[in-house]
């Protein structure tokens, strides 16, 4: 049988994906397909599975059982292909607190071989607006402005897939407005965007495609 | 005793030491898994009772038998009980070696269990021979403790383990805990050599090595008699301690390596219940 | 937006390094802390032994590398913990920057700082016990460079696997102390020569077991660094 001509590989594509820490399943028997050119919203409650997911797909964690591919690139064995793929907005924000905002991207832009770091640092911290105090150590920061310098960090990646988990938390209503306008645009320049949020009526509205998970296990919301 | 006797005494005690190292890797398949309905029991009393025989044997041999040594006189038929000692301790920690290499190789259960095992059943023959190495000390050296290389190296190989052990009970993630300890134990292995050399090094002034050449020929008898005994018992307790570490690994991570589906967990009694 | 290219290990190596080093940099209050608890280290050698400048003087070599030793075990601990905040070590791995580089920056700027240490140490070490550096600085240098890259390999292993366990402060002493005793001897006697003068030419062996100890150590944490740090 001739396979099928070219199809583009799944932007993501999680094959019978399981994931346990000691006795308990985080994510249980997960199979899921993601088509090229759409985006993911994940919901569900508190140790739904949510987190776990999009780190296994970041390549942070590895499966148990089964497999994880984003672009037809295997999660485990294509790893470094993946991750230069992948960008992961997480909880924790991969920000050095003791480096001023422009410092934590410049050592970013350096380890993504950037032709001219600080210049690329200073566009970004221009577009999330934190310009004023790219000089400041990060320690200094609130919550509110830690996350934008994390999306600046995701930006900087230009990823083709970029992972979102809980992008609105820790957000007043107008940071949350610039969140909404940031994913707009990502999705607008062809990136896939995975969207895990509490606010549904937002995640829906930016996300052609919904999975709901409960105790690790996808289910009809 | 005439020639053949010995030649007799010595096949038997390595028969019967190697058919029990054979049989305690059968019953480490058959027997210590959890969950196992196999019976142990006439094997493990017949393997016990070889250990025993074997040790009471050694150590007429050892106590009475053999003359007395030259310069040391009664003194040093401690060796009897200290070398071998000494022996599976290293032999134990060899496998622990192999183990965490394979684990890093090919994850498992199973290589995780006995790679926890050896290291403890090394500890304790090691800690064991130890304390005698110090006893001897006390009438040959008139101290405990005389900075000998072979003593301080196993006292720090020792240390080493102690230190491996503690990283276990220290991580909780059972997977995150095989791979750190297999890491650890492959540099404390690698390590042994090089802390004899530096010892030796450090206090140049070491007894030559107890190989069976140095030593009359009773003697010899009567310490290979005595390394086989031990040999059994040292599979004994791996045994033991493997088919606990299992059982360990099983409340852990449920054993065997089950799909979540595959194992009926209170998870699955309440999504039944919500839906 | 523009995107870059892969970089090589030893570039990651070097933006690793650089990284690490403007943070002990910007911390420099924590460094100066780690420098005054090795001095006190030192002085209070000089209390328990007692006001014999001569044992002082024989003893120093060790003096100093127990001083270093334990220093080190805090400058170990502070390389990770500055990692665990905020998870920075997963922004590495993901970034990507190859796990084998994050060892390498990890442990030659531990090495860095512990080699600074020494060098501080050594002026104290002649006005508080009266030695003087009877083979010349060359050697010294030597001896510090080689014994502080001995400890740092292995604690930098040691230390990415403590900071994620229970009871860290006192796992990464305990797993690591047994370990380098052998790196141990062979710098104190190495040091002590270098102060004392080397009538029977014995440095060269020492210094040879420094240098076997390094490429080991290096060696295997250079092969298993990764399978610490990566899921």
């Amino acid at each position: 049988m001739e396979a099928p001509a070219a199809a583009p590989p799944p932007a993501l594509a999680l094959h019978d994906v399981s994931k346990r820490y000691g006795r308990r399943w985080a994510l249980a028997r997960l199979s899921y397909t993601l088509p090229q050119g759409r985006s993911l919203l994940l919901t569900g409650h508190n140790g739904s599975g949510k987190t776990t997911l999009l780190r296994l797909v970041a390549t942070a964690l590895s499966p148990t059982h089964g497999r994880v591919e984003v672009r037809g690139n295997d999660c485990v064995t294509q790893r470094d292909t993946v991750r230069r793929e992948v960008a992961l907005l997480s909880h924790a924000s991969f920000l050095y607190e003791d480096l001023t905002a422009h410092q934590n991207l410049v050592v970013l832009a350096r380890l993504l071989g950037m032709d001219a770091p600080a210049d690329v640092a200073g566009e970004l911290l221009l577009k999330v607006g934190l310009t004023k105090r790219s000089d400041s150590p990060v320690r200094q920061f609130s919550a509110g402005m830690r996350k934008r310098l994390a999306i600046a960090r995701l930006l900087m990646k230009a990823p083709g897939v970029a992972l979102l988990d809980e992008p609105f938390g820790e957000l007043d209503p107008s940071g949350i407005q610039a969140m909404e306008k940031i994913i707009r645009e990502l999705k607008d320049s062809g990136v896939t965007v995975v969207l895990a949020t509490h606010l549904v009526e937002q995640g829906q509205a930016l996300c052609e495609e919904r999975l709901h998970l409960q105790e690790g296990r996808a289910v009809a919301a | 005793m005439s020639d053949v006797m010995k030649t007799v005494l010595q096949v038997l005690s390595a028969a019967a030491a190697l058919t029990s190292v054979f049989l305690g890797a059968w019953l480490g398949r058959k027997w210590a898994p959890p969950g196992s309905r196999y019976n142990a029991r006439p094997v493990l009393l017949g393997m016990t009772a070889a250990a025993l025989g074997l040790l009471a044997l050694g150590n007429y041999l050892g106590l009475v038998w053999t003359p007395p040594e030259r310069e040391m006189g009664d003194v040093y038929r401690i060796i009897y009980v200290h070398v071998p000692a000494m022996w599976m301790a290293m032999l134990a920690l060899t496998v622990n070696f192999a183990c965490c290499v394979g684990y890093l190789l090919q994850s498992s259960w199973k290589t995780d269990a006995l790679a926890e095992s050896t290291a403890e059943v090394g500890l304790l023959f090691g800690g064991y021979g130890l304390v005698l190495g110090a006893i001897w000390g006390k009438p040959t050296w008139g101290t405990y403790w005389d900075w000998d290389p072979r003593l301080t190296a196993m006292a720090i190989m020792l240390v080493t383990y102690v230190a491996y052990m503690a990283l276990r009970r220290f991580v909780e993630d059972p997977e995150k805990r095989a791979v750190w300890s297999s890491v650890v134990g492959i540099i404390s292995f690698v390590n042994l050599p090089i802390v004899w050399f530096s010892v030796k090094w450090w206090r140049s002034l070491h007894q030559v090595q107890s190989t069976p050449k140095t030593v009359d020929p009773d003697m010899t008898l009567a310490l290979r008699v005595n390394a086989w005994a031990t040999l059994i018992l040292l599979t004994l307790f791996l045994l033991h301690r493997y088919r606990i570490a299992l059982a360990t690994r099983e409340a852990e991570v449920a054993l065997p390596e089950a799909l979540p589906t595959d194992v009926p967990g209170p998870r699955d009694n309440h999504a039944s219940e919500v839906a | 937006m523009r995107r870059g290219r892969p970089i090589s290990l030893l570039k990651t190596v070097g933006v690793l390094l650089a990284k690490d080093l403007l943070i002990e940099w910007r911390t420099r209050a924590r460094l100066n802390a780690l420098i005054f608890f090795a001095l006190a280290t030192l002085l209070l050698f000089s209390f328990a032994v007692g006001p014999d400048t001569k044992v002082l003087a024989r003893n120093a070599g060790g003096y100093l590398w127990l001083a270093l030793l334990f220093a080190s075990v805090l400058a170990l601990g502070e390389s990770f913990r500055v990692e665990q905040e905020n998870l920075t070590l997963d922004g590495l791995r993901l970034a990507p920057a190859d796990a084998r580089a994050i060892f390498l920056s990890k442990a030659l700027g531990n090495a860095l700082l512990l080699m600074l240490l020494g060098a501080l140490l050594i002026p104290v070490m002649v006005a508080l016990y009266g030695v003087d550096v009877a083979m010349g600085v060359g050697p010294f240098a030597a001896t510090v460079t080689l014994g502080c890259m001995a400890i740092s390999a292995p604690g930098t292993v040691y230390s990415a696997i403590a900071s994620n366990a229970r009871a860290r402060d006192v796992l990464l002493p305990l797993l690591l102390f047994p370990l380098i005793i052998p790196a141990l001897l062979a710098a104190a006697k190495a040091t002590s020569l270098v102060l004392q003068g080397d009538p029977m030419n014995q440095l060269g062996s020492w210094f040879g077991l420094l240098i076997g100890f390094n490429l080991i150590y290096w060696g295997l944490g250079f092969l298993l660094f990764p399978r610490v740090i990566e899921d």
